[in-house]
């Protein structure tokens, strides 16, 4: 069983947003929402600083609260790649995964329903890159099997510093960012 | 500190429910606000075609799904986008479903600039105009109509104008942006640095930014070039008032005092002499007065240019010897706006010669020698030739201006001289955003007897028009072929790939029928522009069918660095590498650049910047719902040390107010520590005041509104806009 992940490359990430743009489109996310968006990191003061620039969505989490949290289990895990997806049926919009996610990552459709970033899992079951991925002019992500030792991810995860957002929350995350 | 721009999204979204409900039929039924197609067909169809959000003519290829378009991605044949398109380009779709756009065409029924419009038929409008145009002709002789433009799209128009008589052609991307830059790179090396720009980035091992904000600026080849030198390892050199995305990319980052560029530039050049760490075989075998060249810069220490740029004299060593270790595959990359202080060609020359004494010209890593299919154009009748000189450069008063100034045309029609002008055509170009000093271009437009602009929005530009035409947004058009100077010769086809919603046409099909409104109909040989398309494509030997099926149709490889075989020719008096500049003496200039000081900002005001935003095009983007989602306003970036001193907080709303008393509209504060005490900063194109422009509407603050100031290069009539000092006033003083 593959366990997608995602690896970025903060050293090429240039925070343009087109992995925003290209999920919006890809998926007809509506005006006034996104499933993914940029943060800058800074620290330091000027002029001796330093900013990471990063892509941040869904974090697929091993361990994911808005999962065991579902009151219908309209949150859950799905079978290939193990990607946290949303049974947008099931949902009642009760809004306790939203609470729940210690990213941001989720919101309310206009519609009634949770929604969030998918892994373009319709995509990737066609063999395409989720669309943030093909999009990146920069080529500073990364999507594949983690557990598979010869993919893209696990390489550069073995050969590269990285680190994950909130690893204190206990989720698990499956987005790991290189530095 | 994280700047999550999701949350700071959904926040403004939630404060401002009522207008987003009001305009959400977008995004969530696209098939509600567009007429299917015509050839709408089940399932996805793919086309390919290339992308007008920019200049830069990315290959795309946009999907359309069950008739409706879905989205815009790259084209992986072609070379600008190698697949990928920018943010921009990728929000293309956007511009399709705008629900602002301009829909029919507008003839003005109150005071120019009062936006009351009729709506008219397309006959109607081009009977207004070709009364307009014979009546200017009859009276003051055609050249009395100008025209602007931007953008391939311009092309027919100008061909129909220049049947008609007219001689005055201009385009911001002159004066107002990369033209001092040209004219440094040309009177150095004997030509510019085009565009795209003939930069090797990616296989550049030193890459200097200094006044170029790659990564910000989205032009999509060279940010993704960017990227891969950053990959490998490359030394990124950044100076900028600002610690920009790439200078978070950089080994050294210099904080420049805002218009001390040449000091820090002649400074490096003088190191690189003194320490004899130039190309010498490059710069013996191809430069001229070189001698004469180091004689001059030999007082321009890094001690001299230390209180000048606030650079520290061993950082300023440090990083000319990194320079030199990596030459010639060292790239002092020449940026593209560079309308800043008045003295701009003088400091892109500084540029240009940095880089001849690193050898990068011509070497890879640094400059290639562009190459282009040759595809002959269309043979048309000759135009009617002019005895009157043009009226944007009269006598030549800025000598090394190879293209026409628009602000040159705008002073003779403000003032009447060297004879009236009395119509402008604007095509795709906000002249209200583009240049500086509004007044002066609103007096010049009070001067007109016509005033027509073609657009797919209402820009500001249009609400000052007498007729607006409305153009079809290039996702929906035909335009000329793309036959691109680039690493590798290749011709690009925009074609239609959705109807346009309303009445909207390509810009061939209003230039072809304003020509045979005005009698002009013999200048149109071709009955549509397929034929036109057609015919040019025949004369190269190239097959219009294939071209519509790829998008792209590549050329042979051809040698674009010296030692691969590219001649290593200068078109410069000398035939060399101009050091030294003969022709700069004789015309009473510099012949190798001298700093001056800028003005300092008074106590208490700060100098205004600007830049741009990956997610905008200047000012033509702001009503796109797809990219407005990603930005809808801009911010005035201030430093936090001096935020706290003033007691603004990031997100309270100010007013900046500049040394001729001109106010902006409100405008979010961001208190960050990128940014130097001495300047602010804001992205270009914001604070629309277009009633039309209802998403955009008086969104963030103008740039261009509170540049009142500007500064004219002496050689070649840029206007530099980094002059205005502005003052930050909280926004309750205004009630
Ligand atoms: S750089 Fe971006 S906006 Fe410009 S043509 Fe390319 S994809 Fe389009």
């Amino acid at each position: 069983m593959a366990r997608f992940g995602m690896v970025i490359d903060t050293v090429r990430c240039v925070g343009c947003m087109d992995c925003v743009v290209a999920c919006k489109t890809e998926n007809q996310v509506p005006e006034g929402f996104n499933r993914d968006w940029i943060a800058y990191d800074v620290k330091g003061t000027f002029p001796t600083l330093h900013m990471e620039s990063r892509s941040e969505r869904c974090n697929h989490c091993d361990n994911p609260p808005c999962v065991s949290c579902c009151p219908t289990s309209a949150s859950h895990v799905h079978d290939v790649g193990g990607v946290v997806l949303v049974d947008y049926d099931k949902c009642i919009g009760c809004k306790g995964c939203v609470a729940s996610c210690p990213y941001g990552a989720r919101f309310i459709h206009p519609d009634g329903y949770a929604d969030k970033c998918t892994f373009c899992i319709h995509r990737v079951e066609q063999g395409l890159q989720p669309a943030c991925v093909a999009v990146c002019p920069t080529h500073c992500m990364h999507f594949g099997d983690l557990d598979d030792p010869n993919s893209d991810v696990s390489r550069l995860l073995a050969s590269r510093n990285h680190h994950t957002l909130l690893p204190e929350a206990g989720t698990k995350p499956r987005i790991f960012y290189l530095t | 500190m994280s700047e999550l721009n999701r949350r700071k999204f959904l926040k403004i979204s939630a404060a401002t429910v009522t207008v987003a409900s009001g305009a959400a039929a977008f995004a969530k039924s696209p098939a509600a606000q567009t007429a299917p197609a015509k050839r709408a067909a089940k399932g996805v169809q793919r086309i390919p075609t290339y992308c007008d959000i920019c200049f830069w003519k990315c290959g795309a290829i946009a999907s359309v799904r069950d008739g409706v378009l879905w989205k815009v991605e790259g084209n992986p044949a072609d070379p600008l986008s190698r697949g990928r398109l920018c943010p921009r380009g990728t929000g293309g779709v956007g511009a399709h479903f705008d629900p602002d756009r301009l829909k029919r065409p507008l003839i003005r029924r109150s005071d120019r600039g009062r936006e009351v419009w009729a709506e008219v038929s397309w006959d109607e409008a081009f009977a207004y105009i070709a009364n307009k145009m014979h009546a200017i002709k009859a009276t003051y002789g055609p050249e009395s109509v100008a025209m602007f433009a931007h953008g391939i799209g311009g092309n027919f128009l100008k061909h129909t104008l220049k049947a008609y008589g007219a001689t005055n052609f201009a385009a911001p991307s002159f004066a107002q942006c990369r033209g001092p830059r040209d004219v440094g790179f040309k009177l150095t090396f004997g030509e510019d640095v085009g565009s795209p720009e003939r930069t090797d980035i990616k296989n550049a091992q030193c890459l200097v930014l200094i006044g170029s904000h790659l990564g910000e600026n989205m032009h999509n080849t060279q940010v993704q070039e960017f990227a891969e030198a950053v990959g490998h390892g490359a030394t990124i050199i950044v100076a900028d008032p600002r610690f920009s995305v790439a200078a978070s990319k950089a080994k050294y980052y210099l904080p420049i005092k805002p218009g001390t560029d040449l000091a820090l530039v002649l400074a490096w050049m003088n190191v690189i002499v003194a320490e004899g760490l130039y190309d010498k075989e490059y710069v013996a075998k191809y430069g001229f007065g070189f001698e004469q060249f180091a004689a001059s810069i030999a007082t321009y220490t890094p001690e001299w240019a230390y209180p000048e740029t606030g650079i520290e004299p061993d950082i300023i060593r440090a990083t000319a010897r990194e320079m030199a270790k990596h030459k010639p595959a060292t790239l002092v990359h020449p940026g593209r706006h560079a309308a800043w202080y008045g003295d701009d060609s003088q400091r892109s020359r500084a540029v240009a010669l940095l880089n001849a004494l690193l050898g990068s010209w011509g070497r890879k890593g640094g400059f290639y020698a562009p190459v282009s299919m040759s595809v002959p154009g269309y043979p048309y009748p000759a135009y009617p030739t002019s005895t009157k000189p043009k009226v944007d450069n009269p006598d030549g008063r800025y000598p090394f201006a190879h293209e026409a100034i628009t602000t040159g045309i705008r002073e003779a029609t403000i003032t009447g001289e060297p004879y009236p002008v009395k119509g402008w055509f604007v095509y795709a170009t906000n002249l209200i955003h583009a240049l500086p000093n509004e007044a002066e271009t609103i007096k010049a437009i009070q001067n007109l007897d016509l005033l027509v602009v073609v657009d797919v929005i209402p820009s500001e530009i249009a609400g000052w028009a007498d007729v607006v035409l409305p153009e079809s947004v290039y996702l929906e058009r035909y335009d000329d072929l793309n036959v691109e100077w680039f690493r590798e010769p290749f011709v690009a086809l925009r074609q239609p790939v959705v109807d346009a919603p309303d009445e909207q046409k390509p810009n061939w099909w209003m230039a072809k029928k304003l020509a045979e409104t005005l009698g002009l109909a013999h200048y149109y040989p071709w009955k549509d522009i397929e034929e036109y398309l057609g015919h040019r494509l025949a004369g190269a030997g190239l097959s219009f069918d294939e071209l519509k099926q790829k998008g792209i149709i590549p050329g042979a490889p051809q040698p674009i660095f010296f030692d691969e075989g590219a001649p290593a020719e200068f078109a410069t008096p000398s035939g060399k590498i101009e050091f030294y500049s003969l022709q700069l003496q004789t015309a009473g200039f510099d012949p190798v650049p001298v700093y001056t000081r800028p003005a300092e900002p008074p106590p208490g005001a700060f100098r205004l910047i600007s830049g741009r935003s990956p997610v905008h095009t200047f000012s033509r983007t702001q009503s796109n719902r797809v990219l407005s989602d990603m930005m809808d306003e801009n911010e005035v970036w201030i430093n936090a040390d001096m935020a706290r001193r003033m007691d603004l907080r990031s997100g309270d709303y100010v007013r900046l107010k500049n040394q001729d008393a001109v106010v902006s509209n409100r405008v979010r504060v961001k208190a960050t520590e990128r940014i130097r005490p001495d300047c602010v900063f804001m992205v270009h194109g914001f604070g629309h005041t277009s009633r039309g422009l209802k998403h955009a509407y008086q969104k963030g603050a103008s740039d261009a509104h509170l540049i009142t100031r500007y500064a004219t290069d002496p050689l070649m009539g840029g206007t530099g806009m980094n002059v205005n000092f502005v003052t930050i006033e909280p926004e309750a003083a205004h009630g």
